[in-house]
This record gives structure tokens, C-alpha cells and sequence, in this order.
């Protein structure tokens, strides 16, 4: 009786699964045969990668990739530096104002930078970035919860170790880098996770801020590309530009979908 | 001049941690507390694209939007929006959980199925599933077509388009909150169940009066996690439908997106941005009276 409910709830789970898996299913062989005008479950002409080379060839997909693949790297690399430095003040000293400290971060993961577009646009014209790279990076530069992911991740660093790095003559700039920050690489990879994820897939930001090709990301280029080609139903083209820009991040999460898993679990719960 | 004195006796290097703090909270101080200053003041105002300075008004925004029958309609539809998708996917999730809480082989392939449609981002779901929806040679009509049940077109019926987004939505969001659960089950004692099980408590009765008490925590949290995620929406709306059938599914993010960018009216959108802001606040508050949470799962 036990062994008959094991076997249904796991032949349940994995029919979910595949139905789970259809959309995805439909946009890779519609992406990669040639293209209907019905919309058919299982592909019902040849395989082609023309649809992909059409779209590679129509829109500036290169540039797009360059853009966003510059926006992810940098904006990672700063908040390593920004969030490392405030998550170790936080995990390390008692000091006046700290409570205003986390009510400030605190705010942030309460509010998320995606609901403050229009003040947040009227700060970033008067500062001259529209249409800038740095523009669409900067109200990310400090991030509330790689702050709190490291401070946590720091307070469990044994103090032992810093007074070893101490006597060695370590200053506190070496303590942090060569002592903490290895000892948090944990966190560390949760947040470049998470940080890389959004910034791949972040939309609305970039669409208002950027106004041409050589700033424009890989979602608001296939945006604009999906709009255009949707009244004439060119399913496939539309298809494939859009495997083009999920298949980076997706690949990772296939082979690493459990660190992918844990990490944004931490970061959910990050105060 | 030492560390041990600067991270244990930091009496005499006050500025220390101010310093770390530095580039971080310039950030948030200019791009999460100052535009919310910022929308509070500009909400009182009228600013229109061609005004050179915004002009104070009071509180005429707020009347404006509270007789404007499209500003009802709007939170009306992200109210619902809201029902139709934190709930079944908060249960779908909770199951799905349920079901992959167990080591096997295929359980990897599994998880992964459920949980990957949150590392697309939305516009590409949004794209997919306009194309399930579309009338007449979408696969969604043509199920319905073979049904004999006819064209639907539910993107172009007011009283379909909000729930077929809820479905799109429920179907993304369900894997993400399945992994929140599934920290929370994995957190509980397994003696407890077992405890439970020479007890006599069965599959239901020890979910029920075990598994569901000991959740409560991850489940409260999980909630405010899935509003604020729900209220936050715009993308999806630009790319499906951009408020249609006349602003049948229009939801906040987005209406403030167009009253910002394409009425460039500043001052109404600031009223909004306000709005959202009382929104997400309230749909917050559980976190504060939750903080023994960690304990659930550390």
C-alpha cells in the first residue's frame, strides 16, 4: 500500500514536471523548425535554424549581449566591494546610529527599486545619465540584501582567525579581504546568483532608461523585436530571439539548479 | 593602529564603520529614501511635461485618482490580480514542495522543472504565453477549439484577460515559493514526525496538525514575499496587452509606467508611486511581528 502511493505521487510529480516543461518545450522547437501558422504542441515541420540566424542577422543581438553582459559584470563587481565593506561594519562593530543604519537598509528590501521608477528617473536625468550604462547600474550599487546575506555570513567568522591575521600585522583593509571574505564564500556565490539573475532578466529599468542601441539589454532589444513581430504572428522569429537571450542563464541554472535553488532561498530570507 | 582593537575596543574609530558604510548607503540613501521623499512632495503637486516647476496642489491628485473610475479599476484589478495568484500559487508551491521533500533520482529533474521558469525573465514568459493565448491558432484556442468549445481569446475579454495572466503568473511563481517551503520542511525535526507516525497520525491528519502549525512561520513569510512580488508587475502588461481591453488589465506598476512615461505626467505618477509605496507597506507588516523566524530555518 505505502509502495503503490509512493509510485502515484511520483508519477504525479513528474507529469506536473512535464507539464511544467511544455512552455518551454514550445519555444525551443518552434525556435528551431520551421515556421506554421497553427500553434501545434509537438512540432509538425523540419528542423531549421534559419529563425535563428534571422534574427541573429536582423537585430543587433551582439551588441545587446555585450550591453548586458557589461551591466551584470560591473554591477556584481561594485556591490561585491560596497555590500563586503557594509556587511563587515554591521558584523563587526557597535556603533551610534546603527539602528538607523538597518532602518535604511531595511527600507530597500521592503521597497524594491522597481516601484520607484518615476522618482527614481527625474534623480537620474537631473544627474545627466539617461541613456547611460551606469545609469541603469547605479540605484543597484548598494544592495540591501548582499549587505545583510554578508554581515550574516561574517558574524559566523571564528574571531580567532582575525587576531591570528592581527598579529601577522594584517591591517583591517587585508583582514577583511583576505581573511573574511574567503570565509564567506558561501554567501558570496548566492549573491552573485541572485544579482546576476536579476540584472539578466531586469526589464522595466532599462527599457526607460536607455534610449539607444549601444546601451539598450538583451530583454528590452527583444522586447521592441517581440512587439514589432507579433502582429504579423512570426511565432518562430519571436521564438527564437527569445531562446537567444534565456539560454545563458538557463544553461547555468541546469547545471547548477541546486546552488541556484539555495541561493535564492537565502536570499528571500535575508534579514 | 590594530585590528583587534579596531573590530573589539572600537571606542577610540567611531568613523571606522561609518567609512564601510559609505558607498552602500549613499546609494540608498539617494535611490531607495530620497525618491520616496521625493514622490511624497511631488504627489502634492501638478507637473506636466511643458511645466517648468511643479506646482503645489495639496491634496488634488489624491481626490483626483479617488472619483477616477480607470484609478479604480486599476487597484481593483491588481487587488484581484493579487487573489488570483498569491493564493493557488502559495498552494500549488506548498504541494510541489510537498512532493519533492524526498531524495531520488529523478527528484533533481523535478525541481528543476518546477523552478525554472523563475530564472526566465518575465517579458520571455510573457511572449510564450501570448503566443498559448492567442486566438484562434494559439495553443490554448485550439484545445478549446478541439473541445468544441470555440475560439475563447482570452487576452481580449475583459473578464479572461486578468485570469489567463494569473495563470501565466501562478505557473512562474509557484516553483519559486516551492523552494521557500521546502527550506521550511527540511527544517523540520524529523523525530517529530516520526513521533507523530508510531502515533497513528496518517498522511492528512499529520500535515494537518503537524506539518501546517510548524510551517505557519515560512508561510507567513512566504506570503508577503508573493504580494509584494504581485504588486511589483509592469513587464508582462507592456508586452501582452498594454492595459487592454480598455484597462480590463491595467495594474499599478504598470499605469504608473504610463502615466510616467507616456502622459509624462509626473505629478499624478508620483501620487501613484505613493499609493504602491502604502501597498507594499502594509503587505510588509507580517515581517516585523515575525522575527523568531530564523529559528525555522537556521
Amino acid at each position: 500500500m505505502e509502495i503503490i502511493k509512493k509510485h502515484a505521487i511520483t508519477s504525479f510529480s513528474i507529469f506536473i514536471a512535464l507539464l511544467w516543461l511544455t512552455p518551454l518545450v514550445w519555444l525551443i522547437t518552434t525556435a528551431l523548425t520551421k515556421a506554421t501558422f497553427n500553434m501545434s504542441f509537438l512540432p509538425t515541420t523540419a528542423f531549421t535554424l534559419e529563425n535563428i540566424e534571422y534574427v541573429w542577422s536582423t537585430i543587433p543581438f551582439g551588441q545587446y549581449y555585450l550591453n548586458t553582459i557589461t551591466l551584470v559584470i560591473i554591477t556584481f563587481a561594485i556591490q561585491f566591494v560596497t555590500s563586503t565593506l557594509a556587511g563587515f561594519a554591521l558584523a563587526m562593530y557597535k556603533f551610534k546610529g546603527q539602528a538607523l543604519v538597518i532602518v535604511i537598509i531595511f527600507m530597500q528590501i521592503i521597497i524594491p527599486n522597481d516601484v520607484l521608477i518615476i522618482p527614481n528617473f527625474m534623480t537620474l536625468s537631473e544627474l545627466g545619465l539617461i541613456d547611460t550604462k551606469l545609469g541603469i547600474m547605479l540605484p543597484f550599487l548598494g544592495s540591501a540584501m548582499a549587505v545583510f546575506l554578508l554581515r550574516q555570513s561574517f558574524k559566523t567568522v571564528p574571531r580567532a582567525l582575525a587576531e591570528v591575521a592581527n598579529i601577522d600585522g594584517a591591517n583591517l583593509w587585508q583582514t577583511i579581504w583576505r581573511v573574511y571574505v574567503p570565509c564567506a564564500k558561501a554567501a558570496y556565490m548566492s549573491f552573485a546568483v541572485i544579482s546576476v539573475s536579476y540584472h539578466w532578466n531586469n526589464y522595466l529599468w532599462p527599457l526607460i532608461v536607455t534610449n539607444s542601441i549601444t546601451n539598450r539589454t538583451l530583454t528590452v532589444g527583444l522586447a521592441y523585436f517581440a512587439k514589432s513581430k507579433e502582429a504579423d504572428m512570426q511565432w518562430a522569429n519571436v521564438c527564437a530571439a527569445t531562446l537567444i537571450i534565456i539560454s545563458p542563464l538557463l544553461l547555468a541554472f541546469f547545471v547548477l539548479q541546486k546552488q541556484f535553488m539555495n541561493s535564492f532561498v537565502s536570499a528571500g530570507i535575508k534579514e | 593602529m590594530n585590528t583587534l582593537q579596531t573590530t573589539s575596543g572600537q571606542r577610540h574609530r567611531h568613523w571606522v564603520p561609518w567609512l564601510l558604510l559609505f558607498p552602500s548607503l549613499v546609494i540608498m540613501l539617494v535611490f531607495t529614501v530620497y525618491p520616496v521623499v521625493r514622490s511624497l512632495f511631488f504627489s502634492l503637486t501638478k507637473y506636466r511635461l511643458g511645466m517648468e516647476a511643479p506646482e503645489m496642489i495639496w491634496f488634488e491628485n489624491y481626490q483626483r485618482l479617488m472619483s477616477s473610475a480607470i484609478f479604480h479599476k486599476v487597484i481593483a484589478n491588481t487587488i484581484v490580480f493579487a487573489m488570483l495568484t498569491v493564493l493557488p500559487s502559495m498552494a500549488i508551491g506548498l504541494a510541489l514542495a510537498l512532493m519533492v521533500n524526498r531524495k531520488g533520482r529523478q527528484v533533481g529533474f523535478i525541481r528543476t522543472s518546477y523552478f525554472y521558469p523563475s530564472v526566465m525573465p518575465m517579458i520571455a514568459i510573457a511572449s510564450v504565453w501570448l503566443f498559448i493565448y492567442m486566438a484562434q491558432n494559439g495553443l490554448f484556442d485550439q484545445i478549446m477549439i478541439a473541445l468544441g468549445l470555440g475560439s475563447q481569446n482570452v487576452l481580449s475579454n475583459r473578464n479572461t484577460v486578468l485570469p489567463a495572466m494569473s495563470v501565466m503568473y501562478t505557473w512562474r511563481e509557484a516553483g519559486y515559493l516551492m523552494v521557500f517551503f521546502l527550506a521550511g520542511l527540511q527544517s523540520i525535526n524529523e523525530e517529530v514526525l516520526e513521533a507523530a507516525m508510531i502515533d497513528g497520525a496518517t498522511g492528512i491528519k499529520s500535515f494537518r496538525h503537524i506539518i501546517l502549525p510548524l510551517l505557519a512561520p515560512t508561510t507567513l513569510f512566504v506570503s508577503t514575499i508573493a504580494f509584494t512580488n504581485s504588486f511589483k508587475l509592469a513587464d508582462h502588461v507592456i508586452i501582452m496587452t498594454e492595459g487592454a481591453p480598455n484597462n480590463a488589465s491595467t495594474l499599478l506598476l504598470y499605469y504608473i509606467y504610463q502615466q510616467g512615461f507616456t502622459n509624462l505626467n509626473y505629478g499624478l505618477s508620483n501620487t501613484l508611486t505613493v499609493i504602491m509605496l502604502v501597498l507594499l507597506l502594509v503587505f510588509s507588516l507580517p515581517r516585523f511581528f515575525n522575527q523568531d523566524r530564523k529559528i525555522h530555518y537556521s
